[in-house]
């Protein structure tokens, strides 16, 4: 197929790792937005989408998913030299996902309990994000992400400017649409106090407490929330460390910030 | 090049599946010689790190194994765990557990029919490409599929990976205005929903029947959704506890997912074609009209014809979405507690896929000591293999590229989710 309209389109390729596909399907899921973009950009790569494979470079790349399997390591360092802008969408690229639960514990046995012949299984100990093996340009987070983020983000890139997403934590999301603290009044255990803004603050909205999806608060890539603050308050409402643990090894467990907070001593071990 | 009776023919990268797989078809001396439907995507363990999880936890770690099809594994997890906690949730959940799903079989069925399917059918690389001559198909499948989404976010406040469900209910009701607005566009969904089972009726089907035994949920006098008993073409009736009697799971070299066969039978399909030959009776009043007028019969065997069931269904979820709707009156809590014990528990629900079945055996603090997760994709595999055998065989006469499509087709009748079933495709064909 060729192009025959004079103007040169941006080209936008989207990249899987190991995921769910659910980041990848918030860019299907913009079903208002979906046509419209396709006039903008030229969807070069992105196999859910299309059988057609244009080769690169890239102006824009999106990855989704972790590195957990050494031809990942190889293929990522390959889509990084032609992508102009590569963009980690979602919490597996970002922090590891919830993969990254076999981290903390021993990969052989892991595979030994899903798999009856582990040796036919290639996969690496450890699940990590896209950062840890290469450079980075942005990183979108959540799980899954959000559309409206999502499309600033491209918009962003598409004008050549810096995407405008919030670093501040959750509550200030609760705040801005009038709910009620549910920690405070309630006493609902809530991560939302060290989990970045994004999702629109829609657990608690539900009458639940943040289950941290969006990772810990960070402020120009450094850590910003006051983990140790909030494990305290979790454990003045009774909730046990084995269970404060659990809590923050979810979504974003390769995050240190969450894993780490708590000693992972005998009663303190998820497994 | 199309006459040659040795080749290989090779796709490494199959798309509009969600996931990573490949394919690879030899043929030697004029007959397949060999289909290996290999699936690729990188295991992640999740039987393995639930050990140890709280028995509440499982809703919202599941659903993580599949983006498309969250819903699914919320409902199969909360299933199992209530069975081995011993707790059975209000009529008022259970139907507002049903509209929910609903909402996902619309969302799940409209990316399939127009973004993945259709493009085959019409001949295109991709909905986007089609939209340039189709924009006003595509733009009808776009809102269907919007109303899906919609459907999840008023119910549970988000469409990929939900929040608002739990073991034992949902965390509140819905607020019944916010579920009449929905209504409205539910309302003129059905009516693209309409449109969508009369534009795949019109589509060129080839002739190809497959005999495969098929299983699915079968629940008096409704169509199978959330809740049911297993039953097979071949006779079989068994509940979710006696899946793994009947279901045996086999690792096989070439996929990360593992192959099923019936315990004494051979390969069986799950999915909207299962489902339909096996209750087309308890479809609604209208969806069982167009389902007439798209010349279904009671059964379909046509995997082909895949992409009109899938339509029907649709219209079905629509129609069963506004039903529950306006029969929604929220009373009590908005769910129950659910005390762990020491068990074990099953819960099968039908995802969007086929029958998806968890097991969970919980000691007495309610931790989980072991899971087990048998998605509809891996069920499915080795009948897509049997098809594509049969397919092929058939076919040699054309070209590798022309082939390739085909095949790339027969497989995508079955909606595969690699990213459930571990993930999916990339295709060679050899004719050595």
């Amino acid at each position: 197929m060729t192009d025959t309209s004079a103007r040169r389109l941006p080209t936008l390729a989207v990249w899987k790792f190991t995921s769910c596909d659910g980041c990848q399907l918030t860019l299907l899921d913009c079903e208002d937005e979906l046509l419209p973009l396709a006039g903008q950009v030229r969807i070069a790569h992105f196999l859910e989408a299309s059988r057609e494979s244009l080769p690169g470079p890239y102006d824009v790349s999106l990855v989704e998913g972790s590195v957990s399997t050494p031809d990942e390591i190889d293929r990522l360092k390959r889509i990084r030299e032609v992508s102009g802008v590569l963009v980690a969408i979602g919490a597996c690229a970002t922090a590891g996902g919830i993969q990254a639960l076999r981290n903390f514990a021993d990969v052989d046995e892991f595979r030994s309990v899903v798999y009856a012949r582990p040796e036919y299984v290639q996969t690496l100990d450890r699940s990590t994000p896209a950062s840890a093996h290469v450079r980075v340009d942005f990183e979108l987070r959540g799980c899954p992400i959000d559309k409206r983020q999502l499309l600033e983000v491209l918009t962003a890139y598409l004008v050549g400017r810096k995407p405008n997403i919030p670093r501040h934590s959750v509550c200030f999301e609760c705040k801005a649409r009038g709910t009620t603290c549910v920690m405070v009044a309630h006493g609902t255990p809530c991560l939302g106090p060290v989990t970045q803004a994004g999702c629109g603050a829609i657990c608690p909205a539900y009458s639940r407490g943040c289950f941290g999806c969006f990772g810990p608060v960070a402020v120009d890539g450094a850590p910003a929330a006051n983990v140790t603050g909030l494990v305290e308050r979790l454990r003045a409402l009774r909730m046990a460390d084995d269970d404060i643990v659990r809590a923050l090894r979810t979504f974003n467990s390769a995050a240190p910030e969450f894993s780490d907070a708590v000693p992972d001593g005998p009663s303190g071990r998820t497994r | 090049m199309t006459h040659r009776t040795d080749r290989s023919l090779h796709v490494a990268g199959l798309a509009r599946v969600e996931g990573e797989g490949a394919m690879h078809v030899r043929v030697d001396k004029g007959e397949v010689v060999g289909v290996q439907l290999e699936i690729y995507e990188p295991p992640r363990f999740f039987e393995a790190f639930l050990r140890g999880r709280r028995h509440t936890e499982p809703p919202d770690i599941t659903a993580r194994i599949c983006g498309i099809c969250p819903v699914a594994y919320q409902m199969s997890a909360c299933l199992a765990i209530e069975d081995a906690c011993g707790v059975t949730v209000s009529p008022q959940i259970q139907d507002l557990r049903r509209l929910l799903y609903c909402g996902e079989w619309i969302e799940s069925h409209a990316l399939h029919i127009y973004l993945l399917h259709a493009p085959d059918f019409l001949g295109y690389e991709s909905a986007i490409a089609m939209a340039a001559d189709h924009r006003e198909l595509v733009e009808r499948g776009l809102a269907l599929k919007k109303a899906g989404n919609d459907l999840l976010e008023t119910v549970a406040g988000r469409a990929i990976h939900p929040i608002n469900v739990r073991v034992g209910g949902f965390y509140r009701w819905p607020e019944p205005g916010a579920l009449g607005r929905l209504a409205e566009q539910l309302r003129v969904a059905r009516d693209v929903a309409v449109d969508t089972v009369r534009m795949a009726a019109g589509f060129d089907f080839p002739d190809f029947t497959q005999e495969h035994e098929m299983m699915a949920l079968s629940s008096p006098g409704q169509y199978p959704i959330e809740a049911g008993t297993l039953v097979t073409t071949g006779g079989r009736a068994f509940p979710a506890r006696l899946f793994e009697e009947h279901v045996i799971e086999e690792q096989v070299p070439h996929s990360t997912a593992l192959h099923a066969h019936l315990n004494g039978g051979d390969h069986y399909l799950v999915g909207p074609t299962a489902r339909y030959t096996l209750n087309s009776s308890a479809l609604s009043p209208l969806a069982a009209e167009l389902a007439r007028e798209a010349g279904l019969g009671r059964e379909c065997r046509n995997p082909f014809r895949s992409i009109v069931v899938r339509a029907v269904e649709t219209l079905y979820a629509v129609d069963e979405a506004l039903r529950l709707i306006e029969a929604y009156e929220p009373s009590g809590p908005s769910y129950v507690d659910v005390p762990p014990r020491a068990g074990v528990g099953y819960g099968v629900t039908e995802a969007p896929r086929g029958v998806l079945y968890h097991r969970y055996e919980l000691d007495a603090d309610g931790l989980v000591k072991t899971a087990r997760i048998v998605p509809p994709t891996s069920q499915n595999q080795a009948s897509i293999e049997h098809d594509l055998y049969d397919f092929v065989s058939d076919r040699l006469e054309l070209s590798d590229e022309q082939l390739q499509w085909q095949c790339e087709q027969a497989i995508r009748n079955y909606d595969p989710c690699i990213s459930c079933s571990a993930h999916f495709l990339d295709f060679t064909v050899s004719r050595s």
